[in-house]
């Protein structure tokens, strides 16, 4: 007998010690997320995930699932609290999509499409995130940058470097400390074959020279919505 | 000495212990003013960590500086009692003297003025940080005065000793403050009934978490206690936690100066309670000025084998240490405390796991308020049925409320549980009193109407903050600077709070430039349901609370400054010129712009 859940009125099966996320991504059902990734611990940060337990809001990615719990999780309620924080990304951070290297396989923007996000809604903030291009391999465009924190993860857990640290307090001082006293890439051990190099979600860390080798329209979320790829790729 | 002879001085007497971190830090920017590029380089490398991670946690603190900063800092308090005892004309006529800009630092290097979160005086305000030395009472004489000893160059510890000094104001004294306890007192009696019976005094006792939350201390005990500890270093923790950083809030200071023995016995109690060797505790920067007295204190009660080993002739070992915080009033939720006390930036953590169970260096660890743990002293002397007796059902004991504001004596008041709003304010000398923040910006806003209403877990629970607004207030303005507070004091970690704060703040803002509409109060009931319910931890959970009080009890405050309109922008023309009309040095009716309705 398999242990279940409920999500949105459809049955779970988990095993014990999963997380409501990593439950439905295995039976190929999508819940919004931008900081989750399948490989490393859940970071929690994002709060896209965010779903409702019997009754009381909580993030997918941190909560155990437990035999018999109701989660509700693509209601209007939720979807609406998802597209204001979406929003909160698009004006604390400058993204222009149109001119950004990674449109078509940001998952910032294939989520906001997802959740039919049609405007930034809030004043924008325009900070000033200077750029690192140092590095012969790799650019760092700080003004995409979401604080989900997966290149200190893998940076850390993957490739033994620590060469990213989540630092600053609040909006004007949460950012990526770089791994060197002059702060910049270039006077780090970072390599483009790190696993850290391919893990952005969106489009901060990006390997240089290669920003078109796939053409617009052809790119991951050109094909299919962000959802039905969690579909296509449940086992 | 060298400064690198300095810094591996600082890192010796932490042992090159990257958990020591913030106390490292500390004591290298006392010596050498702020924190360097290389400074922070050597002290990575004398501890092992990866660079980032040390300048990631210097960046979290505001106390800690790794840009230049003046030979003087002056940091003006600005809580909304300050702020009503005049705190911005002094901090303008500061700037004015000394030709500076609130935030930069003087051409020469000489001083900066700013402004930081409320550092417990609120009873004895104005007050400032000098240096990061806490100056109540602040008035335009002795402004000038100071201004005259930063020109002069007079150190810091040359100033008038009076102007350091800091008032308890005990105005009403119940069975903590009146307490007849001698030192050892409490401690001989819990080990002679021995850790199961001393829990059992406490469950007894229905105490509960004075920090807030009213989580009941016996079972916080309980958990711990039979939490196992993990690793090749299992053991158990006792923290108090005396981050005291509520707006509003000053009684742990109070309990600090003039109590600090039943402190310190309350943790010997739940260290003999939950099994711990070691205490730890976390004492805010703001109260920098604490830290030799209460190493002395701790001296005195290691020579009266109070603390140490073979405590009062048992086999029970105990000791604690202090660590001082930097400016950062997450650091009170005891997740994120416990991040600072291993060296990293005050993030809370996921949970579960509680502290109970992993806390400090993963151990079972019991984090506990200050007034919590001399409460518990109370009870080990005298029984948790004893105990009981006082305040009400479920909230039993007393209570130390910090009251400030419009009243005739403000300061810190001992009551039992169950005291009326309306008996506090009689007995402080409050009139014409037209609301009453309860437990600081993250509590409750109560109106004159509710004023019946009572101090208790049952009805109105509050980690101590009282602060009183008379008819003359603006409420707005009140919340407005609550807003300012969470935006400044919000982690970032999570995105509804570190985004959702600044834009409430903005929000509030743009109201009080008259440019608000009944759109923006649309925006701040959207906001607060989305924070209330999708935040990472309390303070995000919290922020909007003073909005959301102040909006349903004191509408009119925000509704005179609404502009008739659905929606008005909040790009205003005439401030965008300001920049133009600085460097042309016009200020003429000319150099501005009318809005349409004044034209």
């Amino acid at each position: 007998m398999s242990l279940t859940f409920q999500l949105d009125g459809e049955d779970i099966a988990f095993t014990p010690g999963q997380s409501i996320m990593q439950a439905a991504r295995a039976a190929g059902v999508y819940i919004p997320h931008l900081c989750w990734h399948p490989d490393f611990p859940a970071h929690g940060s994002c709060k896209l995930c965010t779903v409702k337990v019997n009754g009381r809001f909580g993030s997918s990615c941190t909560m155990e699932a437990q035999a018999g719990m109701n989660v509700e999780n693509r209601t209007a309620e939720l979807d609406d609290k998802r597209r204001t924080m979406l929003q909160m990304f698009f004006v604390e951070g400058n993204h222009f999509c149109p001119s950004c290297e990674k449109s078509g396989n940001c998952a910032l923007q294939a989520t906001a499409y997802e959740l039919k996000m049609m405007s930034p809604h809030f004043d924008m903030f325009y900070p000033d995130r200077p750029v690192d291009a140092s590095h012969p391999d790799v650019l760092l465009d700080f003004n995409r940058c979401i604080m989900c924190s997966l290149c200190v993860t893998a940076s850390r857990e993957v490739d033994g470097k620590n060469v990213f640290a989540m630092g600053g307090r609040g909006i004007l001082g949460r950012r990526i400390h770089i791994n060197s006293e002059s702060g910049r890439l270039a006077d780090t051990d970072f390599a483009l074959t790190d696993r850290a190099a391919s893990i952005c979600p969106v489009g901060v860390i990006l390997p240089k020279r290669r920003g078109f080798d796939v053409p617009i329209g052809k790119r991951t979320y050109d094909k299919s919505p962000i959802s039905e790829q969690v579909k296509e790729k449940a086992p | 000495m060298s400064e690198t002879d300095l810094i591996d001085a600082v890192l010796d007497r932490h042992r090159r212990d990257g958990t020591r971190l913030m106390q490292i830090l500390r004591e290298t920017q006392e010596q050498l003013g702020w924190l360097s590029p290389a400074t922070m380089t050597h002290i990575a490398a004398a501890i092992g960590w990866p660079r980032a991670m040390v300048s990631g946690t210097a960046s979290f603190y505001s106390f800690f500086h790794t840009r230049p900063r003046g030979r003087y800092c002056v940091l003006w308090s600005d809580n909304i009692t300050d702020r009503m005892l005049g705190n911005a004309d002094l901090m303008d006529a500061m700037c004015k003297k000394l030709w500076l800009e609130p935030g930069r630092v003087s051409e020469d290097g000489l001083v900066s003025v700013n402004t930081t979160s409320c550092t417990g005086m609120c009873d004895q305000g104005p007050a400032v940080l000098v240096n990061y030395r806490a100056i109540p009472q602040m008035t335009q004489s002795r402004l000038g005065e100071m201004v005259g000893l930063i020109r002069s160059e007079t150190p810091v510890s040359e100033w008038p000793a009076e102007w350091f000094a800091v008032e308890d104001n005990i105005r009403r004294r119940d069975i903590l403050l009146a307490h007849d306890l001698g030192p050892g007192q409490a401690l001989s009696a819990a080990l002679q009934r021995g850790p199961e019976k001393t829990l059992g005094e406490i469950k007894e006792a229905g105490l509960r978490g004075r920090g807030g939350a009213g989580f009941s201390t016996g079972l916080k005990w309980e958990a711990c206690r039979n939490a196992p500890g993990t690793g090749g270093n299992p053991a158990h923790y006792v923290v108090c936690n005396a981050d005291e950083g509520e707006p509003g809030t000053f009684k742990d200071r109070v309990l600090l100066t003039s109590y600090a023995d039943l402190v310190f016995e309350g943790m010997s109690i739940a260290g003999l309670v939950v099994g711990a060797k070691k205490g730890l505790l976390y004492l805010r920067g703001e109260y920098r000025y604490l830290l030799e007295p209460l190493e002395s204190a701790l001296a005195v009660r290691r020579q009266a084998n109070l603390l140490g080993k073979n405590i009062l002739g048992s086999d029970v070992e105990f000791d604690i240490e202090i660590h001082l915080g930097a400016g950062a009033y997450i650091c009170g939720e005891e997740s994120a405390l416990i991040e600072s006390l291993e060296g990293k930036p005050g993030r809370p953590r996921i949970r579960p796991p509680f502290p109970v169970t992993r806390g400090y260096l993963d151990q079972p660890t019991t984090v506990n308020n200050v007034e919590t743990l001399a409460a518990s002293c109370l009870i080990a002397t005298y029984g948790g049925a004893w105990y009981a007796e006082h305040g009400t059902e479920k909230s039993t004991g007393t209570k130390l409320l910090s009251v400030s504001g419009d009243c005739e004596r403000p300061g810190i008041y001992e009551y039992p549980f169950g005291i009326t709003v309306r008996q506090v304010l009689d007995d402080c000398g409050a009139t014409d009193s037209q609301a009453v923040q309860i437990s600081g910006p993250s509590g409750i806003c109560v109106a004159a109407e509710e004023f019946n209403r009572r101090i208790a877990f049952e009805d109105i629970p509050t980690a101590g903050a009282f602060m009183i607004f008379d008819e003359t207030r603006d409420m707005f303005e009140v919340a407005r600077n609550f807003a300012h507070f969470f935006a400044h004091e919000s982690c970032g970690f999570c995105t509804p709070c570190r985004v959702g704060t600044t834009l409430v703040q903005n929000i509030m803002d743009k109201i009080a430039k008259n440019h608000g509409s009944p759109y923006d109060i649309d925006e701040l009931f959207k906001l607060h349901r989305l924070m209330q319910g999708a935040s990472h931890c309390g303070l995000g959970n919290s922020a909007c609370n003073p909005m959301f009080d102040t909006l349903n009890k004191f509408r009119p405050a925000y509704e005179r400054r609404l502009k008739s309109l659905d929606y008005e922008p909040a790009c205003d023309l005439d401030a965008a010129l300001s920049q133009a009309r600085q460097m042309t040095g016009r200020d003429d009716a000319a150099a501005h712009l009318h809005n349409e309705e004044k034209t």
